[in-house]
């Protein structure tokens, strides 16, 4: 029996005996399925959290259709086993397989992890275990597939560094293709595995770790970060695409629940506001709007193709593409027609008009979402976060006057130089909104407050920040939830180790690689999910390794000290973050950068118009 | 227009419940470019009726299913729509156009026709008679299902074990499946002694009630 054989049979016989067996068939509508013998190139995108959550993950949707539209390569998936599942792979010696073809994933040519969130690193290890694939990258042959990995994540990969043979720093959408010729070109002339990471090397993007150095000072400061293989390239840019390519729009239907079923078109990439704590605004610049026919047509393409009843916008903010207010009347009235439902998250208080809001009238069902992100006009504007108190309110009554009921704000604490002032501003902010809200609506108002500790992560201008301590959180949150007493507005707050994993692997150095090995030999899986993830293991872990883990979060980081992910180059510089954290601090803002150029860096590094690419003239 | 729609279900769909597979229906409509139509009132509802849910693990082979459309096609265009935007695992065999206004599906069924194919090729076809021929004599046959007890035996409305032509062992049931009863062929198996990973359960029919028949 071929391997692919005996995994169906294995599948056809126990997988009644475990639960949602639906994850591991695959055979959802608009799945690829190509002749293996007949296709070259073999490449496998694995998302190392459950199916569930897997399938709807869009960057994965995006390589799958990449790969799969070349004549010369087939593109299969597959996602991580629940432990019952794990566990009986295990026992009847079944490795890892892919969806489509059922084939070990040991067999593919290019295995592409998809790592948007750190919590998904130990399952990623457990899947490549799984495999039969060796997990660090020396210990890997020719026989063994390319182990590469993507995904925001990715723009510190030194924890990884010892797994992962490739990163692709940045968008994946052109890369992906020259890492398929080089690969092809490879696998024809049957070099040795290093050939494969030199020509690899070679294109802008790719960063293959094994080819830099890290050395320490006696304090545990990073001394030097060096490039041995060729000591002149010092740095990786992250790659980006000029033009948005045409949207996907032949998205996996799943045949059982997945946590959104529902046809997603990014309407834009990238963000202008500049907001001082936000990793994914600094990380995806420059701005690049899809026309809006473009998205019109592509919605209507993926309701045609899979049958939806639901479709949905995405980008970092929605309501900054120049086109918002053509857009959202239009999808309105075609999910009318069409009768599906229509989601548009990411609308930001600052940029959104009474229009707006009442052109979306007819989705008063659900919950509104505003985000100030914090209590008090101070705090906003060392955040960077254009909007007053006054605005949220104004916001707030238009929404209620519209006729939603349920508000729901986001907020975060431990700020720097953050006082209990701007903490109590929470509070009072909250109860105004809830007063307005009773004016307006009555009784039925329902408000819903989310506080999150502030990460400082790489890349932003916060990224040299300690992470607040404990005590500090604690009283923080105490005084929050004594000032919303018998208000009936309802709390949420993450456990504060819950974020403690989230810290050490997002700031932390090429050292971690041993703790998170040593975690996930302790047992850690699936550290996304709450109740899966322990804290012991972890802290096991760090001292299995003697690695003290509060050098990565509650310690303060000096301006000087060569940061971990310093050869990692978003585009915007250093410089410029730093001097954020200055403006932060001096209480300055700084202004939509569609207005002004601050020069972050982008159109230096790229040599492009931030203007023109933006609205796509090329 | 309603139509009753004769399906099968079988591969990557045997691990899909029910209550996902109305969503593949509405899902595989709106595919085929078909409308359908709509319940009145607030939260309007597909108008799909499944004559009866098919558990977890069964191959269906001929599953059925009413939906009401709102344009007007005939069978044969139907059909050919509908098998282009099925999931792999789901194929329409049959379309009949019925009596808009007619009695619920689900109501008109009584009882469900399964065959269990033993997968073990060491299975002792004598011995599974004989403990067949064992539980047919019985008049009674506790069992605990769920922590609760019931009698298996007045379920099993018709038990017979077979030699297929490829030379496996099969077993035929009927029972009831209706709104105040259901039988599991997965209990019949374990009182016959046969493990969960040692079988595989086609339902072959569904039986309509005498009113209906
Ligand atoms: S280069 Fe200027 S316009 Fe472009 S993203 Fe940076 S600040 Fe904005």
């Amino acid at each position: 029996m071929t391997d692919k054989d005996s995994i169906q049979t294995f599948l056809d016989r126990y997988l009644l005996t475990i639960t949602k067996p639906g994850r591991y068939v695959g055979g959802e509508f608009n799945q690829i399925c190509k002749d293996w013998e007949q296709t070259a190139l073999h490449f496998a995108f694995a998302f190392p959290d459950v199916y569930d959550i897997g399938l709807p993950n869009l960057g994965m949707s995006i390589l799958y259709d990449q790969i799969n539209q070349r004549e010369d390569a087939l593109a299969e998936r597959a996602y991580a086993p629940w432990e019952d599942m794990e566990m009986l792979m295990r026992s009847h010696a079944i490795p890892l397989f892919s969806l489509e073809s059922k084939q070990p994933l040991r067999n593919f040519d290019v295995i592409g992890f998809s790592l948007p969130y750190e919590t998904l690193y130990t399952n990623m290890l457990n899947m490549l275990d799984l495999s039969g694939i060796p997990l660090h990258t020396d210990e890997r042959t020719n026989d063994d597939p390319l182990i590469l990995a993507g995904g925001h994540a990715c723009f510190n990969p030194e924890p990884m560094h010892a797994f992962i043979d490739a990163f692709v720093i940045g968008e994946g959408e052109e890369i992906i293709h020259e890492v398929a010729e080089v690969f092809k070109a490879h696998k024809r002339a049957g070099e040795p595995r290093i050939a494969l990471l030199k020509a690899l090397d070679t294109l802008p993007g790719i960063y293959i770790p094994s080819f830099f150095e890290v050395e320490y000072q006696s304090d545990g400061l990073i001394k030097e970060i060096r490039n041995i293989e060729k000591p002149e390239k010092s740095y990786i840019q992250k790659r980006i695409v000029k033009k948005l390519p045409k949207p996907v729009t032949n998205f996996l239907v799943p045949n059982v629940k997945a946590v959104n079923e529902r046809a997603v078109i990014e309407i834009m990439r990238g963000c202008s506001r500049g907001c001082r704590f936000c990793q994914a605004g600094m990380i995806t610049r420059p701005v690049r709007e899809r026309p809006a026919a473009e998205i019109l047509e592509a919605l209507e393409e993926s309701i045609q193709s899979t049958g939806y009843e639901e479709v949905s916008l995405l980008s970092l903010s929605s309501s900054d593409h120049s086109q918002i207010a053509d857009i959202i009347p239009q999808v309105m009235q075609m999910s009318e027609s069409k009768n599906v439902s229509f989601s548009l998250p990411s609308l930001r208080v600052e940029s959104f008009g009474p229009e707006l809001i009442a052109s979306m009238q007819g989705k008063r069902k659900g919950n509104f979402t505003i985000a100030p992100e914090a209590g008090s006009d101070v705090m906003r504007t060392r955040i960077n976060k254009s909007i007053d108190s006054q605005d949220i309110l104004d916001t707030a009554t238009q929404i209620f006057k519209m006729g939603w009921t349920n508000l729901k704000l986001y907020f975060m604490i431990g700020f720097p130089d953050e006082t209990l002032e701007d903490v109590q501003g929470i509070v009072d902010l909250t109860r105004q909104v809830r007063s307005i809200g009773k004016q307006l609506v009555g009784g039925r108002v329902k408000i819903h407050i989310s506080v999150n500790t502030l990460i400082p992560k790489a890349h932003t201008a916060f990224q040299w920040l300690p992470f607040s301590e404990k005590e500090s959180v604690l009283e923080k949150y105490r005084l929050i939830q004594s000032g919303l007493k018998n208000t009936g507005i309802k709390l949420d707050w993450p456990d504060y180790d819950n974020s403690m994993l989230e810290i050490w692997l997002s700031r932390g150095d090429r050292r971690l690689s041993a703790v998170i090995e040593a975690a996930w030999r302790g047992g850690a899986r699936f550290d996304a999910w709450h109740e899966y993830y322990d804290v012991n293991i972890w802290q096991q872990a760090f001292e299995s390794t003697k690695i003290d883990p509060d050098f990565y979060s509650t310690r303060s980081r000096c301006t000087e000290e060569i940061l971990p992910w310093d050869h990692i180059h978003t585009g915007v510089s250093k410089k410029y973050l730093l001097n954020e954290l200055e403006k932060s601090r001096a209480l300055e803002t700084t202004a939509d950068c569609r207005q002004v150029c601050h020069g972050c860096g982008i159109q230096a590094n790229y040599a492009i118009s931030c203007e023109n690419i933006r609205t796509g003239v090329q | 227009m309603r139509i009753r729609i004769t399906y099968q279900k079988y591969g990557a769909l045997l691990y899909t419940s029910t209550l996902d597979v109305q969503t593949i229906w509405e899902r595989s409509v709106r595919r085929a470019g078909l409308n359908l139509q709509y319940s009145q009132g607030f939260h309007p509802q597909p108008r799909i009726q499944i004559a009866n849910p098919l558990p977890l693990g069964f191959i269906g082979s001929h599953e059925l299913i009413d939906i009401w459309l709102a344009d007007e096609f005939n069978s044969a265009e139907i059909i050919n729509l509908l098998n282009s935007a099925l999931p792999e695992g789901m194929q329409v065999l049959e379309v009949e156009i019925i009596e808009e206004n007619g009695p619920s599906l689900p109501k008109q069924i009584e009882a469900s026709q399964y065959r269990v194919d033993l997968l073990n090729t060491d299975d002792n076809p004598d011995k599974i008679s004989v403990l067949a021929q064992d539980i047919l004599t019985k008049d009674v046959l506790p069992r605990v299902r769920n922590r609760k007890s019931y009698d298996l035996r007045p379920l099993i409305q018709a038990l017979e074990v077979q030699i297929s032509e490829s030379g496996n062992t099969v077993i035929l049931l009927k029972m009831p499946s209706n709104s105040s009863q259901t039988g599991r062929p997965e209990e019949v198996m374990a009182e016959l002694g046969i493990p969960m990973e040692d079988f595989r359960v086609t339902r072959t029919n569904l039986v309509f009630s005498g009113k209906y028949a």
